[in-house]
């Protein structure tokens, strides 16, 4: 009987919940494989990258991705691509022909541009390519300038991706202490906190966002990026300090908060030891499902060309190239950075979902009803 | 309602001085232009007062005389210049997309509870889950070239704008009919612009739907009415709908804050007319009172949505009073 007791008694903690539920949520995994799958992509930019992001083709100047084929006289061999060489059809339109001589099959680990990882090592090996000068490989075909999109795609990744965890902990930074002041405190200090909190909602996102950008523009460029993350989070700390000073009215009331009280605990301890901890899953969750709206937010300002400039790039930027009818036309394949952006964002929506329905006490996920 | 719309006026006049700069600082790099016709533009367009009567002039003329201010770039009126001939179409195509998103997510939503876990379940949440991370402006760009390079359409019915150039002057109607050619050209414009701006709150619809839709039919009032023999479709439309509908509509005010952002990106890739685009040219410029007006009109168009919104609501639950 006692051991029995004992056995039930052993309960699992919240977070231990919380990811049994995760488990069963398959979409949720495979967001988060993604999204970890993308970050590894853009971590390893420099070997992965045949090119360096930068370095331009001039004799390559908006190529269309080179064809990888994998027949050669009837039989499956190592896949190989031709030279392309540079020609005018009879508008006098740049068109690229295959030299079909030679075959330059596609090799690993390659010697290619040297390149600094991370200013730890420097090397020449790219994880894959065709070796030779000769036949370029243009896994996405190139821009303006000739350079390789492939490469570009996985640079500028390293911005798209970095600017959703910077702009979220700007954001909680700002949001946090004011939603539990606010919250904690009430009277005056929540009526002035709402005040400002209701005039910032008060304005749609995108105006405010490309009003703000207006003011960076003349701060120096090699910071933008931070100055890009401090305009979403001063628009965007509104909602989560909103929500979470909801939470905390109704955590001032219950009896732990009462009994931190009775023992003699401070202000600051009962709100940060106490009623913050009661938070977090939540704040887990927001944190999440807000990342996708500022990947989408600097795609958007990019693009319009207020906020990630040359030479530096993001997946924004380089749609910017494909800004008009006869870009899209002639040069499809400057469309593909934005399957880059839509892939992320989904992966994000996905985990972001997963762990919003695991975090859910209440929830049924995987249960058939 | 008030206050805020002061504090928004004032926040909208603050960023626009805290942009670096003013509408006469290209002016003032050119060095044809003399020193003293900077000084005289200065003064006829006020920039020489100090902030606080500047902004005082701004409201002053609003209340006192209707007159939002003046563009330094376009040398007329704001009114001119953000609303004439843009603010028809910008609420007409506001409508209609909000129009579209509700008309299909809803019964999408719907569908999707009634056949909860079913293969179509999964296809319509994958769908709107994709819907909801394309970015605006992609799926404008996608749309552009899914007209021009598959359908091929940009030579005879033209794209971007609203119109061809053959309708731009064409009247409405003919007398009292209907000018058929004009308004299937401007349809045939508008549709890109309405399927951009609204997949992005069609996701969240859908998906709020469904789950309010599951909510409900696991109700009691559901169950009792399906064991008295209510058929199936009534159970559903009119005991479990008329539940489930409240959040969505409460939804429209955010609807609204989504309209008008996309809005924006997508007038610009798609080169329509709206409020929004107008906007944009006058950030460009730095045309402060444009700015100014733009800003505030778009907070002003959000308070409407929300006071649409509770309306929706109090006549569809009688239960909700606003004393």
């Amino acid at each position: 009987m006692a051991e029995h007791y004992k056995k039930e008694k052993k309960s699992k903690s919240q977070w231990a919940l919380i990811w049994r539920r995760f488990k069963r949520h398959k979409l949720g995994q495979v967001g988060g494989l993604i999204v970890l799958f993308v970050f590894l992509l853009v971590f390893f930019a420099n070997f992965i990258a045949p090119y360096n992001y930068s370095v331009q083709h001039r004799d390559y100047a908006k190529a269309p991705p080179t064809r990888i084929r994998f027949i050669h006289e009837g039989r499956l061999v190592r896949p190989y691509v031709y030279r392309t060489e540079r020609g005018f059809n009879e508008y006098y339109e740049t068109v690229y022909k295959e030299d079909k001589t030679e075959r330059y099959p596609i090799k690993f680990f390659v010697k290619g541009e040297k390149y600094s990882f991370w200013g730890l090592f420097t090397s020449r090996i790219h994880l894959f390519g065709t070796g030779s000068e000769e036949a370029p490989l243009f896994l996405f075909g190139t821009d303006t300038f000739g350079r390789d999109l492939f490469s570009r795609i996985l640079w500028g990744g390293w911005i798209s991706l970095s600017i959703g965890p910077f702009a979220l902990i700007t954001t909680l930074i700002i949001a946090i202490p004011i939603g539990l002041i606010s919250g904690y405190f009430g009277s005056w200090v929540d009526m002035l906190v709402q005040r400002i909190t209701e005039v910032i909602m008060a304005f749609p996102k995108l105006p405010l966002w490309l009003a703000l950008a207006m003011i960076i523009q003349g701060l120096p460029s090699a910071y933008r990026f931070f100055f890009i993350v401090g305009v979403f989070s001063l628009v965007d700390w509104t909602s989560l300090s909103r929500t979470l000073r909801g939470m905390v009215l109704s955590a001032r009331e219950e009896d732990y908060t009462m009994a931190a009280k009775a023992v003699g605990a401070g202000t600051p301890r009962i709100m940060f030891r106490h009623i913050l901890p009661n938070t977090t899953s939540y704040l887990v969750v927001v944190s999440t499902l807000s990342i996708p709206s500022w990947i989408i937010g600097e795609a958007t300002l990019s693009f319009l060309g207020l906020g990630i400039k040359e030479p530096q790039t993001s997946w924004g930027l380089l749609l910017s190239q494909a800004n008009n009818l006869q870009a899209i036309t002639s040069y499809p394949w400057l469309l593909i950075p934005g399957i880059f952006i839509i892939v992320t964002v989904l992966a994000f929506n996905f985990l972001g979902d997963a762990l919003r329905d695991a975090a859910d006490p209440f929830s049924t996920v995987g249960k058939k009803r | 309602m008030i206050p805020t719309l002061i504090l928004v006026s004032i926040i909208s006049f603050g960023i626009m001085q805290l942009i670096p700069g003013d509408y006469l600082t290209k002016s003032q790099l050119d060095p044809t232009i003399s020193r003293k016709t900077i000084e005289q533009q200065k003064e006829n367009l006020g920039l020489d007062r100090p902030i606080h009567i500047r902004y005082w002039k701004w409201v002053e003329g609003i209340f006192t005389r209707g007159d939002f201010g003046y563009s330094f770039s376009h040398y007329r009126p704001v009114k001119n210049v953000l609303f004439k001939g843009r603010l028809g179409y910008t609420v007409f195509l506001g409508l209609i997309t909000l129009g579209f998103t509700y008309l299909f997510s809803i019964p999408i939503g719907i569908y999707s509870a009634t056949h909860q876990y079913a293969p179509s379940d999964h296809l319509v949440t994958l769908a709107s889950f994709i819907g909801l991370s394309i970015p605006n402006f992609f799926l404008a760009l996608v749309l552009l070239f899914f007209m021009a390079a598959v359908l091929n359409v940009g030579a005879n019915l033209g794209i971007g704008g609203l119109f061809t150039e053959q309708y731009m002057a064409a009247p409405w109607f003919n007398g009292f009919v209907p000018n058929m050619g004009k308004i299937t050209n401007f349809f045939w414009h508008v549709w890109p612009y309405v399927v951009a701006v609204g997949t992005a709150s069609m996701a969240g619809v859908v998906r709020l739907m469904r789950g309010q839709m599951l909510e409900y039919m696991n109700r009691q009032f559901a169950t009792t009415a399906e064991a008295k023999g209510v058929k199936e479709s009534v159970v559903i439309y009119k005991h479990v709908f008329r539940n489930a509908i409240n959040p969505i509509i409460t939804g429209l005010g955010y609807s609204f804050r989504t309209i008008v952002s996309g809005s924006l990106i997508t007038a610009i890739v798609l080169g329509i007319p709206t409020v929004e685009r107008a906007y944009w040219t006058a950030l460009n410029k730095q045309d402060e009172q444009v700015i100014m007006v733009g800003l505030t009109f778009f907070a002003i168009m959000l308070l409407f949505g929300n006071l649409f919104a509770d309306f929706m609501l109090a006549w569809n639950d009688p239960r909700i009073r606003y004393d």
